[in-house]
């Protein structure tokens, strides 16, 4: 059965706040992704071949240019966090006993900050020339 | 007596349809974005172990997955917008019923217009021997 939460004992000060914030965030974060995803997806995998052109060679193209890397890295943060927002509240409306809701909760937010910091630490320190055997043919890396 | 409710916002009806199907699209989408964060950091480590794992991505059956993806962020996506406008814009819950047919019209136009190029794409190069 699922239980909803007796209006009489309403959430304490603080966390209606981190509610509220939590909802605008779902909305403002919404409306970019929308630019942010369809313009990826329309560079990747519908111009110039889509999926086919993909390659390291790619990538090093697209990163030698900040305003890729600012793009990209915007839209690890925010999809990440809305991601793992709108699975909190998921978790939030399912599970049913307090442990195994904490638990879940901490995991989404544990595995979240992971991948910003890799995704972050990939786009930020990407190296064309970290491979000898590429690099050569590479007039950067000279 | 009261009438059967015309469903609201988010029981019955259009409104709870939109809202199981943007649940489901936005678990789906979040859990790709966990394996799509691993597989370009290893564009960091390794060219050829990235290349080796993107020609998967090309292949038959992820290239047909890659179908269901886009559907779902189109989907995700646009009722994303509606919902917004439901909660922003004062004639947004007057609206809502439409916008739900206007977000699934639009979704299919632009499915339509990506899915016979993306199958063309993965096609060809299968033809090229991946
Ligand atoms: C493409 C642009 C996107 C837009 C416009 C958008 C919009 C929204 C909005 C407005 C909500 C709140 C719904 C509500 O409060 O009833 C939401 C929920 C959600 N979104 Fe997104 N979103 C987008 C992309 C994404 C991405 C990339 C992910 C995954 C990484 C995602 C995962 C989710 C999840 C899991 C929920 C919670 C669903 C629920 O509570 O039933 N969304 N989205
Ligand atoms: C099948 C469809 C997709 C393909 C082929 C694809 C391809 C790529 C490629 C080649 C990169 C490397 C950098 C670049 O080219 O910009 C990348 C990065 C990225 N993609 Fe996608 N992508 C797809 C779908 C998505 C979706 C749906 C999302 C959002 C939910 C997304 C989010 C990201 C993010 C956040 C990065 C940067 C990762 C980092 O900084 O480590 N991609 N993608």
């Amino acid at each position: 059965m699922v239980v909803i939460e007796t209006p009489r004992s309403p959430r304490s000060r603080k966390s209606a706040k981190f509610e509220r914030y939590g909802w605008l965030y779902m909305r403002f974060s919404g409306v970019a992704l929308l630019v942010l995803i369809f313009g990826h997806l329309i560079i990747n995998l519908v111009m110039n071949g889509g999926i086919t052109q993909i390659s390291f060679a790619f990538v090093a193209g697209k990163w030698a240019d900040p305003f890729w890397k600012i793009w990209d890295g915007l839209m690890l943060w925010l999809a990440l966090i809305h991601g793992t927002n709108g699975m909190r509240t998921i978790v939030n409306d399912y599970s049913e006993r307090p442990m195994i809701r904490k638990t879940l909760n901490v995991a989404l937010w544990v595995v979240c900050a992971a991948l910003i910091i890799l995704g972050t630490l990939v786009v930020t320190t990407f190296d064309p020339c970290v491979d000898s055997s590429v690099s050569h043919t590479l007039s950067v890396c000279k | 007596m009261p009438t059967k409710p015309a469903g609201t916002l988010y029981r019955g009806k259009t409104g709870m349809w939109s809202w199981v199907l943007h649940r489901i699209t936005g678990v789906a989408i979040f859990f790709f974005l966990l394996v799509h964060t691993l597989d370009t950091a290893l564009v960091r480590m390794s060219p050829k172990d990235y290349d080796l794992v993107i020609a998967t991505y090309k292949g038959a059956i992820i290239g047909f997955a890659e179908l269901g993806l886009v559907a779902a962020i189109l989907f995700h996506a646009l009722n994303g917008i509606r919902v917004i406008l439901i909660d922003f814009w004062s004639k947004g819950a007057k609206y809502q019923r439409v916008m739900f047919w206007v977000v699934i019209a639009l979704a299919l136009i632009l499915f339509a217009g990506f899915a016979p190029r993306h199958i063309a794409n993965v096609i060809h190069d299968i033809e090229l021997g991946y």
